[in-house]
């Protein structure tokens, strides 16, 4: 029988797996796939948590979510085009202009 | 039985999907592998019984959002690979195991606000889940989901004003046109 | 009647401000003749108040809510009445005729306006001091005055002694003001208020030996603001200041306010014979001890302000046998010659190129004949001499020391009164007549400007001829205050200003005859006398040797060992910790987004521990 602990088991492992991405990963689109992934971590333990408890509210956080991923996408991207228009390049290293 | 089948199956393809995502040299099978990982997920809500959010989650990410990244990466030259070297392989990969375990920790913990009460039954005799988002949504949620509206719109402004042509341009000051190119 | 009494308690600090926008600008006559204008205003006010207090009737306002603190309520209130009145006066006049005076004085000075600001300021303060009903506002008053003594006694803070002698003022000045809280907290903690009404209506029903308390500590406030012995070595030192301030502030005003502490508090020492009489011994040995000062010194405003120590000397042995209309009356016509003798001073200072050495001085009489003049009649004045204003308080005094039996205090005081009328006039024979030595330095002497003569001669009158308004003054403070019983026999009272203006006459035409003739030799400043009379009784020596070395030894102590190596040491030890693990954690702020991101999962990491392991016990 498939219970909650699964699922929240499984949204951390995949929450986790998004993590080491953002970590590791030097280019930017990486990045913006890793946090994708982190989301939808979140979303998955969201919907699960709405089933086991019979309530829709996790349904509608994961909803809200999917929606701010989506508008994250669209600005990200614009930037990170208009970065590499810029310099030619999407690597996380050459963003070292806040260098203090 | 068939649950636990699908569930376990769909654990795994999600898992590799985005294993290959995380540690993938090439761009182009990232993208793929999560647009795959994406329909995956989709699959779990379906297992829920969110039909509605599944079929949000296809529409979004495998049709939008994975539209967005392959229009995007046209403009990169995803062939040359960005170099990827790190210097403290050690620090993070035991962040990522710490991390990883206090999160399962975390998840696998005894939920112990048993006591949570339903607001917002799911189900209800007669009426599925698409409707109960409906009425759900546009009741309570109401006014967050104009801000998400609203929110998209200022998003999709702002990504078409961004990658338009004309952006070397300073849109605010056209006047000063000696500025040009210093202000992107 | 409200009205004046806020027009005359707020026009000195109006001007005040209003100068004080003009601080850093250069010379200004707008800011001298607004702010003199403005006194004058307080003065004119402060007469209308002076004559509605004299159809009997008292003016208290409460302006507003001070501090109001579970049962601690301090209001903003202002009397005036009898007494307040008579200071208010005084000071009002005073202070304009010195305000005119400085236009003159100061003319030439870079920093015209900031001297009339501070000077306005002081006149405010003083104006609290005296208008206050409670002692809370008394103190504030107090403490005004003693600040602004010290901006105008350092006015010319470049001048390395003129900033000594200002620090020296105030440090003098904080010890008695010590004793003054003090006893102001037994009142609170005894009676429990600061209004003077309730304080004297209830002081009586207080163990004595509380009251004595009070009374020893408020006389220990009067002390420093009135230089008494021992903390009298400021007041000469603090001549180092401007001259109208030596005049307003170091003479005619500020230093009385311990004599109108006193009188003021008179219900309390009236109940406490023993303190008073200890007060009237402590001014007579004062009277005589700065006068004895005076005889050989050589600086001309010291001398002037030996004169003025030993004047309070005789205020406080008034005020200390109870005779409080007496010292008051003292107070009011010596502030008027003795600010006389000091503009003088001015004067003749002014004509010397600053220089203050009475035997190089002599023969100025012929180059400045109403300077002269007018520093004759305040000098006659302050040794007593019928029918000038002195003759009258201080034969008052003596009497009043007779009457009380205490012949001990009128011996001294009658000593006192021959020196004063000495000294007086070796002044004015060795700063006005005799051989012109000043010719030998190149000094070509030059008599003030016209309106600064003028400004005086209110004062020269009023030296003059306020002492025949000692029987009014008598009706109008007793109604206020304690009347002091004369038991005196007529005849013995007659004897007795017989033979203290024998005395004075006596010390004025020693010191004519003697200065006449060129003085004394010289080999009597080799006297043992002399010397020690010179030096001051070698009490400035003593301070320096008995509290400043040890004191300056363990402060060098303390900042060399305790505060260098263990205070220092363990603030600097925390700021290096701190900037050393700023300089290490500086690296964190790569810019790197890369290892922004894995800085944010190690707090990920941190948050997340804390949030299994940490459980608050609910």
């Amino acid at each position: 029988m498939i219970t909650l602990t699964h699922y929240l088991v499984l949204s951390a492992i995949l929450f986790s797996i998004g993590l080491v991405g953002v970590m590791k990963r030097k280019n930017l689109l990486m990045l913006f796939f890793s946090t994708e992934i982190l989301l939808n971590a979140v979303n998955i333990g969201f919907a699960a948590v709405s089933h086991y408890y019979n309530d829709l509210s996790g349904q509608m956080f994961a909803f809200f979510i999917i929606a701010v991923a989506a508008s994250e996408i669209a600005v990200g991207l614009g930037l990170l085009v208009l970065w590499y228009k810029k310099t030619g390049s999407v690597d996380l290293d050459s963003l070292q202009t806040m260098k203090g | 039985m068939f649950e636990v089948i699908a569930f376990y199956t769909f654990s795994i393809l999600t898992i590799i999907m985005f294993g290959i995502v995380v540690l993938s040299k090439n761009a182009l099978y990232a993208m793929s592998a999560l647009a795959g990982g994406m329909i995956f997920i989709a699959g779990f809500f379906f297992l829920l019984g969110a039909e509605f959010l599944g079929v949000v989650q296809i529409v979004v990410y495998s049709g939008a959002v994975m539209a967005l990244y392959a229009f995007g990466m046209m403009f990169f030259d995803t062939t040359r690979d960005v170099k990827e070297n790190i210097h403290y392989k050690k620090v993070l990969y035991s962040l990522f195991i710490a991390s990883a375990i206090l999160i399962v920790i975390i998840m696998s913990a005894p939920i112990y606000s048993a006591n949570i009460e339903a607001f917002y039954p799911a189900v209800i005799d007669g009426v599925g889940n698409i409707q109960m988002v409906g009425l759900i949504l546009f009741t309570k949620y109401l006014i967050p989901f104009e801000l998400a509206a609203v929110m998209l719109l200022v998003s999709m402004i702002s990504g078409i004003l961004l990658v338009s042509k004309r952006m070397e341009m300073n849109l605010t000051e056209e006047d000063h046109y000696e500025e040009k190119g210093e202000i992107i | 009647m409200e009205k004046y009494l806020y027009i005359a308690l707020f026009a000195p600090i109006v001007g005040s401000l209003i100068a004080a926008l003009f601080a850093q600008s250069p010379k200004n006559l707008f800011t001298g003749i607004f702010t003199s204008a403005l006194i004058f205003v307080s003065f004119i006010s402060s007469m209308i108040l002076l004559n509605y207090v004299d159809m009997d009737k008292i003016v208290h306002v409460e302006m507003m809510d001070w501090i109001s603190a579970g049962n601690l309520s301090v209001p903003f209130g202002f009397v005036v009445d009898q007494v307040s009145v008579i200071m208010m006066v005084t000071v009002t006049l005073v202070s304009t005729i010195v305000h005119i005076y400085s236009i003159g004085y100061m003319e030439h000075d870079e920093s015209f306006n900031r001297f009339f600001s501070y000077l306005s300021a002081f006149v405010f303060s003083m104006m609290i001091l005296v208008m206050s009903d409670n002692f809370i506002g008394l103190f504030i008053g107090w403490e005004g005055v003693g600040l602004c003594s010290w901006l105008l006694i350092g006015f010319w803070y470049k001048k390395h002694s003129a900033s000594w002698a200002a620090n020296e003022a105030f440090i003098m000045n904080r010890i008695g003001d010590l004793g003054m809280l003090m006893g102001i907290f037994l009142i609170y903690w005894n009676i429990g208020s600061f209004q003077y009404d309730v304080v004297f209506a209830n002081i009586v029903n207080l163990d004595p030996s509380e009251v004595t308390w009070i009374g020893i500590f408020l006389f220990i406030g009067a002390m420093g603001k009135s230089a008494q012995f021992p903390l009298h070595t400021w007041l000469a030192d603090a001549m180092e200041g401007p001259t109208p301030v030596s005049a307003l502030i170091h003479a005619a005003t500020m230093v009385t306010a311990g004599v109108y502490l006193i009188v003021r508090a008179g219900e309390i020492y009236i109940l406490i014979p023993e303190v008073g009489m200890f007060i009237a011994s402590l001014g007579a040995f004062v009277a005589v001890f700065a006068a004895s000062m005076a005889l050989v010194n050589k600086d001309l405003k010291r001398i002037i302000a030996y004169s003025t120590l030993s004047q309070l000397g005789y205020m406080f042995v008034a005020a200390g046998l109870g005779a409080y209309w007496i010292a008051l009356f003292h107070l009011m016509t010596h502030a008027f010659f003795k600010s006389l003798l000091f503009l003088g001073a001015g004067n003749v200072m002014h004509a010397m190129d600053g220089n203050l050495d009475i035997k190089r001085m002599g023969g100025l009489y012929k180059a400045m004949r109403p300077t002269a003049i007018l520093m004759s009649i305040a000098s006659v004045a302050l040794a007593g001499i019928y029918p000038l204003a002195g003759f009258f308080s201080k034969d008052k005094i003596l009497e009043v020391a007779f009457n009380n039996g205490s012949y001990l205090l009128w011996g001294a005081l009658f000593v006192g009164a021959g020196l004063t009328a000495f000294y007086s006039f070796r002044l004015v024979m060795l700063v006005f007549f005799g051989e012109k030595i000043y010719e030998k330095d190149g000094i070509h002497p030059h008599e003030a400007h016209p309106f600064v003569i003028y400004a005086l001669t209110p004062l020269a009158l009023l030296a003059i001829v306020a002492g025949f308004f000692e029987h009014s003054f008598h009706e109008f403070t007793t109604q206020l205050l304690s009347d002091y019983e004369f038991t005196l026999d007529h005849s013995v009272g007659a004897m007795l200003i017989f033979a203290t203006s024998a005395m004075a006459l006596s010390g004025i035409a020693y010191a004519v005859y003697k200065y006449k003739r060129g003085g004394f030799s010289e080999n009597i400043e080799n006297w043992g006398v002399y010397k020690l009379l010179s030096n001051q009784y070698y009490i400035p020596k003593l301070y320096e040797v008995a509290i400043m070395k040890p004191f300056t030894a363990l402060s060098r102590f303390a900042w060399l060992n305790i505060d260098n190596k263990i205070v220092d040491a363990s603030v600097d030890l925390i700021a290096k910790t701190i900037y050393g693990g700023g300089e290490k954690a500086r690296k964190m702020q790569s810019g790197n987004l890369s290892s922004m991101l894995r800085w944010m999962v190690v707090g990920i990491v941190v948050l997340l521990a804390l949030a299994i392991f940490y459980r608050p016990t609910v």
